[in-house]
């Protein structure tokens, strides 16, 4: 019984990892169709946003005394930070090449890699400065009434808040240097985000310590999800963007505006993509590769799950974490001490970390051969298809 | 004739420019008969640019104090020495594309370079071919002799081997199981089977190994393979690389795997600039292995961390492989001068019985081209330092490893003709 309840729950544990990781990427692999290989990148966004509000928080006196909720703002401050740069990749790059999934593929390939050199060679404070001028010069037109936009006078209105936006992201970038030194300066290095020490620890329960960051990041899936299909299956826009995916020309005639449902849903995806990044950075080290790491395993979860199917990913992220644990700890071995000598071997050849992950992609090949469409396909006629 | 004075004046520039760049970094000024110009070859972009950048560092700083004292003497003649940086860019072709350039267009005698044994792989076929000569300063899994690789880094005999001696008999967890955790490459396995020889030598039992493999940071599955293999605490033999130490030292003191449960980490790839990155409260308590260490309480070793620290800013920090990135120009210098010339075959010679008076304490350079050093274990401590308790007497070294199945019997010399890189002894 213990070593059911540990193997599940180490089953969850890294199976929430890639449910978050995957969560964004089947809003805009799934319902939009875009193939973003740039989604490891805003999570890295995300990751670095985390290092960046620790760093606020220890050095900024009076947040000091906040310091231990610093990561419950950081979820925020990531998913700001990774949206506005996800609707500013899908506004430049991708809506000029929705229907060509091998050039969009292509270039947000690219980004990931501008991405990724970005945080090397530009020092975070700026960079941060940078994020606040575009989220503000993206942002604040929605905040001004209609009638002013229109016209010379719109024009003129719209280029002083672009203005206003840069010069407080200058504002920005200069206090955060002078204020954390470490963020002053451009570095390759990767960084570490500290849990603070409510969250370093395990607790312990019926005899297995259940880590708490583990905890915590289970959470953060299990809202995340929750909040996803409350907007999907409940908001107007969330019925919108169902709509747009489901039958787009149709939506378009109905006066439904594809364009804003196509920001909404990458801003939405890239946010998550963000949140993701929040857990990750609590697990391991913070870099420009941090992402890197994950894009495989994203897309893995969203094929096998059935693409444009929620219910699917979390099912698929589950039954691979748990799979993960079942192999590559040797589950099997310690539940059955005495199988069959050449099944032993076998098992315990696959024990292994790299082993496992062979044995669960080979899993997977022979899955999709019998299901091409995933666990869950989209049911009827698309139109695209 | 005034087209004629143009291009002279176009020359001069463009001479003068070529002096500036290939001065460039080496400030001293002084009196020199000559120059000569050495090849440093490492990342300094991409994956390994944050380690392989603090061996350049330590490599112009070697050189400019040498230059400071007067420089190379050959034949009575002073050199000033002069180097030409390259950078790996993290990609082994890269490594070996840059040697051929380095030897062949800029005709440098030596070559300081590499840190992965995936470079040093790329590289060893264009030395060879070349009969040129590379000094490679990293602590590195062995099995391999080169007659045109000078190798100033640690073999396992002298890193994992005293330290896995001292995991089994003095530690807190002196006689306890072993649990061996790497990065899936070259140096965790190899490594890792030396010390399950040696475990089973001592008696003790390994009771499990696992690789992770690189980029990969989900450590949970490794986590419960410990906590099955090692309920009641043991001895964890750790050759994770980079980050992915971050991850593990994360997840296993949130899982309860920590000294003050029984379980003590011995770490082969964690020195000071690591133990800063992790963070020392999550390494405090558990245990690395190097020739240097920071802490050494010596005029030697002080005096290596305050020139460095003054040359590269205080907030830097030195390490074991700085250390031999260090020691190998000077020996270089030193066989140079014995020699009176700067030719690759007769340096070699006067290579080996070079000795030196390193930051660790005396070197020598052996026969089979490495050194014989000191071997050092310290416990992790809450400065991010190493406490040292223990320093083993000087250790030779072992290019042929006397516990892996493969290489037992075997040593390597190319002072004798008739052994060479492989003999059985």
């Amino acid at each position: 019984m213990q070593l059911f309840l540990e193997s599940l729950f180490n089953g969850v544990a890294i199976g929430s990892v890639l449910l978050v990781a995957a969560l964004g990427l089947a809003i805009v692999f799934g319902l939009m169709g875009v193939i973003n290989l740039a989604h490891g990148e805003l999570m890295m966004l995300g990751a670095y946003s985390t290092y960046i509000t620790q760093l606020i928080f220890k050095q900024v006196s009076f947040l000091k005394p906040f310091y231990d909720s610093y990561v419950i703002v950081a979820i925020g401050i990531a998913f700001l930070v990774s949206g506005t740069v996800g609707i500013l990749l899908e506004r430049t790059v991708i809506r000029r090449l929705y229907g060509s999934p091998l050039e969009t593929l292509l270039a947000t390939w690219g980004v990931s890699l501008i991405l990724q050199q970005f945080v090397r060679s530009v020092p975070l404070a700026y960079a941060s400065g940078l994020v606040i001028a575009l989220f503000f010069g993206l942002f604040s037109p929605l905040f001004i009434s209609d009638d002013l936009l229109h016209g010379a006078k719109g024009k003129l209105i719209r280029a002083s808040t672009w203005g206003f936006s840069a010069l407080l992201g200058v504002a920005t970038g200069g206090i955060l240097s002078s204020l954390v030194s470490k963020l002053s300066r451009a570095s390759a290095r990767n960084v570490d985000v500290t849990a603070p020490s409510w969250m370093r620890g395990g607790i312990d329960f019926v005899g297995i310590t259940f880590p708490k960051t583990r905890l915590l990041i289970i959470l953060i899936t299990l809202i995340s999800v929750l909040i996803v299909i409350f907007f999907l299956d409940k908001t107007a826009w969330g019925i919108r963007i169902r709509a747009v995916t489901q039958n787009r020309p149709m939506s378009d005639c109905l006066g439904i505006s594809t364009e804003t449902v196509d920001i909404i849903t990458f801003g939405i995806g890239s946010g998550l993509a963000g949140v993701a990044g929040v857990a990750v950075s609590l697990l391991g080290s913070v870099g420009p590769n941090v992402g890197g790491n994950y894009i495989v395993g994203c897309f893995m979860v969203v094929v096998l799950g059935g693409v444009g199917n929620l219910l699917g990913t979390i099912l698929a992220s589950f039954s691979i974490g748990i799979m993960t644990d079942l192999i590559g700890a040797g589950r099997l071995l310690t539940i059955w001490p005495e199988m069959p000598s050449p099944l032993y071997s076998t098992i315990d050849f696959f024990a292994t970390t790299s082993m496992a992950r062979v044995m669960i992609f080979a899993l997977i090949v022979i899955f999709l051969q019998f299901r091409p469409t995933g666990m869950f396909p989209q049911k009827g006629r698309m139109v695209e298809s | 004739m005034k087209l004629s004075k143009r291009i002279f004046a176009g020359l001069a520039t463009a001479s003068l420019a070529v002096t500036v760049t290939a001065c460039g970094g080496s400030d001293s000024s002084g009196n020199f008969d000559d120059t000569v110009t050495v090849g440093i070859l490492h990342s300094l972009s991409g994956t390994m640019a944050i380690s392989e950048s603090t061996l350049v560092d330590t490599e112009k700083m070697a050189i400019e104090e040498i230059n400071a004292a007067g420089g190379v003497t050959v034949d009575g003649k002073s050199y000033k020495i002069e180097y030409i940086v390259e950078d790996g860019a993290s990609d082994w072709p890269t490594f070996a594309e840059k040697s051929k350039k380095l030897i062949d267009q800029d005709g440098v005698p030596v070559v300081f370079g590499g840190w992965t044994s995936a470079s040093r792989k790329a590289m060893l076929p264009v030395y060879e071919s070349k009969d040129a000569f590379l000094y490679y300063p990293i602590q590195y899994e062995a099995q391999e002799c080169s007659n045109n690789i000078f190798y100033t880094g640690a073999t396992p005999n002298q890193q994992s081997e005293p330290a896995t001696d001292f995991m089994y008999k003095r530690s807190p967890a002196a006689g306890g199981d072993f649990f061996l955790v790497g990065s899936d490459y070259v140096f965790p396995r190899t490594s890792n089977t030396i010390t399950k020889a040696q475990v089973k030598q001592l008696g003790g039992k390994v009771v499990g190994e696992d690789y992770l493999p690189l980029g990969n940071t989900e450590v949970a599955p490794i986590i419960s393979k410990i906590k099955v293999a090692l309920p009641d605490g043991g001895i964890i033999v750790n050759t994770l690389n980079g980050d992915q130490n971050v991850a593990f030292f994360k997840q296993i003191q949130d899982a309860g795997i920590t000294p003050s449960n029984g379980y003590y980490v011995m770490n082969y790839s964690i020195a000071e600039e690591e133990i800063s990155t992790i963070g020392p409260e999550f390494l405090e308590g558990h245990y690395g292995a190097w020739n240097y260490m920071m802490s050494i309480d010596t005029p030697a070793s002080k005096k290596f961390a305050k020139s460095f620290k003054k040359r590269w800013g205080s907030d830097r920090v030195v390490a074991d492989p700085q250390e031999s990135a260090y020691n190998m120009v000077y020996l270089w210098k030193q066989a140079v001068e014995d020699a009176g010339t700067f030719d690759d075959n007769a340096v070699r010679e006067a290579l080996v019985g070079q000795t030196f008076d390193a930051p660790q304490g005396p070197v020598e350079v052996m026969a089979n081209h490495h050194l014989s050093q000191t071997v050092r274990i310290g416990e992790i401590n809450s400065e991010g330092g190493f406490t040292i308790l223990e320093e083993t007497g000087v250790v030779e070294p072992q290019a042929w490893n006397q516990k892996h199945p493969s290489s037992k019997g075997f040593a390597c010399d190319w002072t004798d003709p008739k052994k060479g890189e492989k003999y059985r002894m």
